[in-house]
């Protein structure tokens, strides 16, 4: 952390009434801090600028652009296929749900239907997907608090099993480009759904424990209760989306909303929380999980034989009709939207994503305002940003 | 000189003969401490190799410090922007010598899948001396652990005297780079003319 003394910034009282022991006003002067980016709580390159009385943020800046890799401008130049292995590289730690929001744009635009057995191996896929990346960031989150190490150790040996899952599905643990337009890129190995069967089956009993561990843990209350509140009415008119949203306690998920895929034969419920402080969101991730399982468990009972891809889905020399097209997913982080426009060429005209991370992260300033500066990061640490779908 | 048979025979019998240079470096190599800084997703693969499963304490690298000052070892984990190519570059030259460096995956090798995006270095070695490359998108934390493993094979070889002596000890080799800054067009230098020069082209 590099410690910057700014010119002394006007203070704003309406924010922070000034006290002191006799009631005095104290004297002295702002501190303009630059979190990042590089610090170690701050999950990459990205950079609050923070003005701080004492210990109270008074002004949060954020700065982006740190890890900005032109994601938009290189699909726009490259063929349709192309631009799936770089939707891997957006949200790096949910690969196949990214995979999935723009396979689902181009059948979309390009009126492609998705064979039974595909569909299934996408929601299994997807879901697999927010248990990995739901535990990770609440191991995440607890090691801003300070507990370093043990929460994270055991959300990664949780997650490292079903990156196995999808090293044997599609050879890569991280960036699977699984996804076709109208299906799969490959059928599943022999035996892959037996292996979900069983971590589905140990999952609740890791959770059981890690809830055990942490959800009553007294640092843990008074790190996350109260700190970090985001507003019902600030959220929805700022466009906040997944769990952020929820933890709020507005009904919104786009699996039920939208009706895409087939998640209209699952049973399960949404979540809600009620306070949307940091806590609320640690709990609704934990929730989602066990919601997750139930959907898995129900898709595993029921995958179909058949097809994985549409046979008259063509991948080279794929040019759809102009039009215009928007798919959108919940994505763990919240709705994760493709929307592409079609000139009939083989690139699309224009190619813009709309990531969950940064329009989360728009309202970090409210939520930390009248905070201690600790309690930014746990805010931070809260939103759950992969940096590589804030800067794309 | 001592020969090798001897040392083993005299080791089996409790007797530890070594060299002083020997012994610095084995005390180096064994407790390489990154500096803990992620760029992109392969900082993901890297902090997998610090959890149980690979686990990197077992070769001594798992203090992975967030400050510049107490780290050995950069490992440049993704992306570098241009953007962040100063911040990357001001950080190694905060790092006390001795300091060694791994480009990470192939975008900090060479902008990988993204090399031909407008603010995509074109690769770290342009302005930092990198000790080992590892390809890989992301490359796996086998990998990682095999380059950590093939630098602690080149700290157990630096000589600490004579001409081949490594750059820390050398009076006169720089240990700081110069940090580019933004220019009209890109970085400013957008390469150190002393670490790397284009490849000629041949038709």
């Amino acid at each position: 952390m590099s410690i910057v003394t700014a010119s002394p910034v006007p203070r704003n009282y309406e924010v922070i009434p000034k006290t002191s022991l006799d009631g005095s006003e104290l004297d002295g002067e702002l501190l303009e801090v630059a979190m990042g980016p590089q610090h170690p709580s701050t999950h990459g390159v990205f950079r609050m600028d923070v003005v701080l009385d004492g210990e109270t943020v008074v002004k949060l800046k954020p700065v982006f652009g740190y890890l900005h890799r032109n994601h938009e401008k290189i699909a726009e130049n490259t063929s349709y296929l192309g631009s799936m292995p770089y939707t891997d590289r957006l949200d790096y730690f949910c690969s196949l749900t990214n995979n999935w929001a723009y396979a689902l744009a181009v059948e979309r635009l390009a009126g492609l239907q998705v064979p039974e057995r595909a569909e299934f191996i996408r929601i299994i896929t997807a879901e697999l997907t927010r248990l990995q990346n739901h535990t990770s960031v609440c191991g995440f989150l607890l090691q801003d608090m300070g507990a370093l190490g043990t929460p994270l150790m055991y959300a990664f040996r949780e997650r490292e099993k079903i990156l196995d899952l999808f090293e044997a599905l599609t050879g890569a643990r991280m960036m699977c480009n699984y996804m076709r337009f109208g299906g799969c890129r490959c059928d599943l190995p022999p035996g892959w759904l037996d292996r979900v069967r069983k971590i589905v089956d140990d999952f609740p009993r890791f959770l059981d424990s890690y809830e055990a561990l942490l959800n009553t843990n007294e640092i843990l209350l008074a790190r996350t209760q109260g700190v970090g509140r985001l507003p019902r009415a600030l959220a929805i008119s700022a466009g906040i989306t997944g769990p952020m949203l929820r933890a709020c306690g507005v009904d919104y998920d786009i699996r039920k909303v939208d009706h895409y895929g087939i998640y209209d034969r699952f049973e399960f419920r949404i979540p809600l929380g009620e306070h949307g402080d940091v806590y609320d969101r640690y709990m609704i991730r934990l929730l989602e999980i066990r919601e997750s399982l139930k959907i898995l468990q129900q898709a595993l009972k029921a995958v179909p034989g058949g097809p994985v891809i549409d046979p008259k889905a063509k991948l080279r020399g794929f040019r759809p009709k102009a039009g215009e097209a928007y798919g959108r997913i919940e994505g763990p982080k919240g709705e994760l939207g493709f929307y592409l426009i079609s000139d009939g060429s083989p690139n699309p005209y224009r190619y813009r994503v709309r990531p969950p991370s940064l329009i989360n992260l728009t309202i970090l300033e409210d939520m930390c305002l009248g905070q201690s500066v600790a309690d930014a990061v746990v805010t931070l640490g809260s939103v759950d940003i992969v940096l590589g779908e804030v800067d794309r | 000189m001592i020969e090798e048979g001897l040392k083993n025979e005299l080791a089996k019998q409790g007797v530890v003969l070594t060299t002083l240079q020997e012994l610095y470096n084995w005390g180096r190599g064994n407790s390489v401490w990154p500096l803990s800084f992620g760029l992109a997703c392969c900082a993901i693969e890297m902090m997998a190799a610090s959890m149980a499963k690979w686990d990197i304490a077992r070769f001594g690298s798992e203090v992975f410090r967030p400050s510049p000052r107490q780290a050995d070892l950069m490992i440049v984990a993704g992306t570098v922007t241009k953007k962040m190519a100063p911040q990357v570059v001001r950080l190694y030259n905060q790092m006390p010598e001795p300091k060694y460096v791994i480009a990470m995956g192939a975008c900090a090798i060479s902008g990988g899948p993204f090399k031909q995006g407008y603010n995509v270095l074109k690769g770290i070695d342009r302005l930092l001396p990198v000790d080992i490359h590892i390809p890989g998108c992301p490359p796996r934390p086998e990998a990682l652990l095999h380059a950590l493993i093939t630098l602690q094979k080149k700290i157990e070889t630096q000589a600490l005297t004579g001409p081949n002596r490594p750059r820390h000890l050398d009076a006169a080799a720089p240990s700081e780079f110069p940090v580019p800054e933004f220019g009209e067009h890109d970085i400013v230098p957008a390469m150190n003319p002393r670490l790397w020069k284009p490849t000629p082209v041949v038709r």
